[in-house]
């Protein structure tokens, strides 16, 4: 199932929760809407489920117009954050619920159904709390019975709006991992709403980063981290140190002091410098673009990470490799491996 | 030297009293002295006796004071019967009418935004705060022989006024807010994700009502048709003035209680005003059994 969604907008009031967003989805794709919250990806989201409907705009589905149906007729799955179980029902009971609330005419009969639900938490892997209610499962059980209970209907698309969003560290890392092996396995076109980057890179085939109901940049994990469209992409994803610098004579300066940068095919004006914490190389004073004194070291594991006032007096933190050790009081110079500059403030 | 001294001394000695008064104020806040307590407990108690209790006695006392025979008698007159049958299809009436509207109007104003809602919600609540002869007074305004639609009933044929739907629309009015009251908090605490839910996996509306909306709040239903049932039974101002105590055949359980009362058949009257008395009983343990279920939903949904 591929889905189309054209020139999209929804407003709350005069607060644009999307703002004219254009998205092509493939078939079996799983693809992440990473961005902060209030960007709009939810909306976005609810509005493919048809549990919202935007102001104007197109959702299509194969080619066909899903904003003509309701969310009971557009047969998606849907993983809520908070998950949304039936508190009244048994875990067997949740996962049932869809098939049970079919028309008459194609509802399968009671041991079809059982045969099902059984086999839908043999695939989650919970088949022994079928007899539960919800408010005695943990936070992952209650998502992997969510999404069992979403997998019933045989969805023709899977939506999860921030499916790990609740859950512990630990928990997360080990149903990202298995989010990724199911998706493999059913195969079902999916989109996921989050707003963790990590989650988004490790999961996703494709990443799609929205900001103020509008999207930044759609590629995948690799592209947005490496080559960010946009200032606002470079600061969100991964960690970056950010410099308000001017462009002007084919010069970047940086406050007062010219910067020993190539300034070339670049715009004049007011602009932004972005460097990654590890690209910035430590050298002796003197050596690099910028020179700066370490304020003070903390080591995490392979990387010690330094708080450094430049000498046009910003501060920033850069991440070095162990091995040539930086005290704090060090003078040093640091030059940018890679760096991209975006005009703009 | 010694002038120091005395100084230090007479500092000193407020000093240490200052500390030992803090000392007792902190005990004091944890715990009142013993006889403190005692007085206000016993206080408490000999309110609740007099007011409550002793009220609640005294009409079993003077319904039995004739002995069992007369007191079965009394509530066997045709007259009593007839107070009873009509008491008890007016409250089937009103909580019938009112578990509907309350139901959709705790539903619409829950699960939806829509302009006047705020006004909606306060409207719930006019019956509240107006008297309950007031209540009565509207009703006669509008069926009354002098009423807006008096002369088109009566050209019709049809009584309001002083029969069964009359005192079935007052007694409405008056109960209504208790379903709604009681519904509304709870529909709004457990939003509508379990709703969207259910239609994003298929389910019709009328089928996501009746599996998801209703079982999460059947406890809640019970006690606002407990409330609204046991007001219904006992609800005098409102029915006393659309009713005119027409013998044997408007009269509810409170009316006929004063109207005995007043000619001076007290067994009679209290026998009438022991079963109202019962129900507000039931009604009390219901309701604490209810509350506890209540309570348990709540916990149930903090996930």
């Amino acid at each position: 199932m591929t889905i189309e969604v054209k020139n999209l907008v929804k407003k709350f009031g005069s607060f644009a929760a999307l703002d004219g967003v254009d998205l092509k989805v493939d078939n079996g794709e799983l693809l992440a809407l990473l961005g902060p919250s209030g960007s709009g990806k939810t909306t976005l989201l609810r509005i493919i489920a048809g549990l919202d409907w935007p102001d104007s705009g197109e959702v299509s589905f194969n080619g066909e117009d899903a904003l003509a149906q309701g969310a009971r007729e557009r047969h998606v799955g849907f993983v809520f954050q908070h998950y949304a179980l039936f508190r009244h029902m048994t875990v067997f009971e949740n996962v049932a619920f869809g098939l049970r609330v079919q028309p008459r005419a194609v509802r399968k009969d009671e041991a079809t159904i059982r045969a099902r639900v059984k086999e839908l938490l043999d695939l989650v892997q919970l088949d022994w709390l079928a007899d539960r209610y919800p408010s005695q499962l943990s936070g992952g059980q209650r998502q992997r019975i969510a999404l069992a209970r979403a997998l019933a209907i045989e969805p023709r698309i899977l939506l999860l709006d921030e499916p790990f969003g609740a859950l512990d560290a630990k928990v997360r890392k080990e149903l990202r991992k298995w989010l990724r092996s199911l998706h493999h396995e059913i195969n079902v076109t999916s989109i996921f709403v989050t707003h963790d980057q990590e989650e988004a890179l490790e999961v996703a085939n494709r990443v799609v980063v929205m900001d103020k109901g509008r999207i930044e940049q759609i590629g995948s994990p690799d592209d947005v981290y490496e080559t960010p469209a946009t200032a606002f992409v470079h600061g969100f994803i991964g960690e970056s140190i950010e410099l308000p610098v001017q462009v002007e004579g084919g010069v970047i300066r940086l406050g007062d002091h010219p910067l020993r940068l190539a300034a070339d095919g670049l715009a004049p004006g007011a602009s932004k410098l972005f460097v990654r914490r590890h690209d910035m190389l430590v050298g002796p004073p003197g050596s690099g673009a910028f020179e700066g004194a370490v304020q003070h070291v903390r080591n995490f594991g392979p990387v010690q990470r330094a708080e450094v006032a430049l000498s046009g007096g910003q501060t920033i933190e850069i991440d070095a490799p162990r091995g040539r050790e930086l005290r704090a009081g060090d003078t040093i110079g640091l030059e940018p491996r890679r760096y991209r500059i975006f005009a703009g403030t | 030297m010694t002038m120091q001294i005395a100084d230090s001394v007479s500092l000193s000695a407020p000093d240490a009293r200052a500390r030992a008064h803090a000392a007792a104020a902190r005990n004091n806040l944890r715990t009142e002295p013993r006889a403190v307590r005692i007085t206000i407990i016993a206080l408490a108690m000999i309110f609740l006796t007099v007011f409550v209790v002793l009220p609640l006695v005294l009409v079993f006392a003077q319904a039995f004071s004739k002995g069992i025979l007369a007191y079965l008698s009394a509530l066997a007159d045709p007259e009593a019967l007839s107070a009873i049958k009509l008491t008890l299809i007016v409250a089937a009436i009103s909580v019938g009418l009112n578990l509907v509207f309350g139901l959709v109007a705790a539903w619409a104003i829950a699960k939806f935004d829509f302009p006047g809602k705020t006004f909606l919600i306060t409207l719930i609540d006019l019956p509240f705060s107006v008297s309950p002869v007031i209540s009565g007074l509207v009703f006669v305004l509008l069926f009354g022989a002098q009423g807006y639609f008096g002369s088109w009933l009566r050209d019709h044929d049809i009584q309001i006024l002083f029969a069964v739907p009359g005192i079935a629309l007052a007694t409405t009015f008056v109960t209504f807010p208790f379903v709604a009251r009681a519904l509304i908090p709870l529909m709004q605490e457990q939003g509508t994700q379990e709703e969207e839910a259910a239609v994003s996996l298929g389910a019709s509306g009328l089928q996501t009502f009746f599996r998801v909306t209703l079982p999460n709040i059947r406890w809640g239903v019970l006690y606002g048709v407990l409330l609204c049932n046991a007001r219904a039974m006992g609800e005098f101002g409102a029915v006393s003035v659309v009713s005119g105590h027409i013998r044997g055949e408007t009269n509810t359980m409170p009316l006929l209680v004063e109207i005995l009362y007043n000619e001076y058949q007290f067994v009679a009257a209290f026998a009438i005003a022991s079963l109202l008395a019962m129900l507000a009983l039931i009604t009390l343990i219901a309701k604490t059994v209810l509350e506890r279920h209540l309570d348990e939903g709540h916990d149930a949904s903090d996930h």
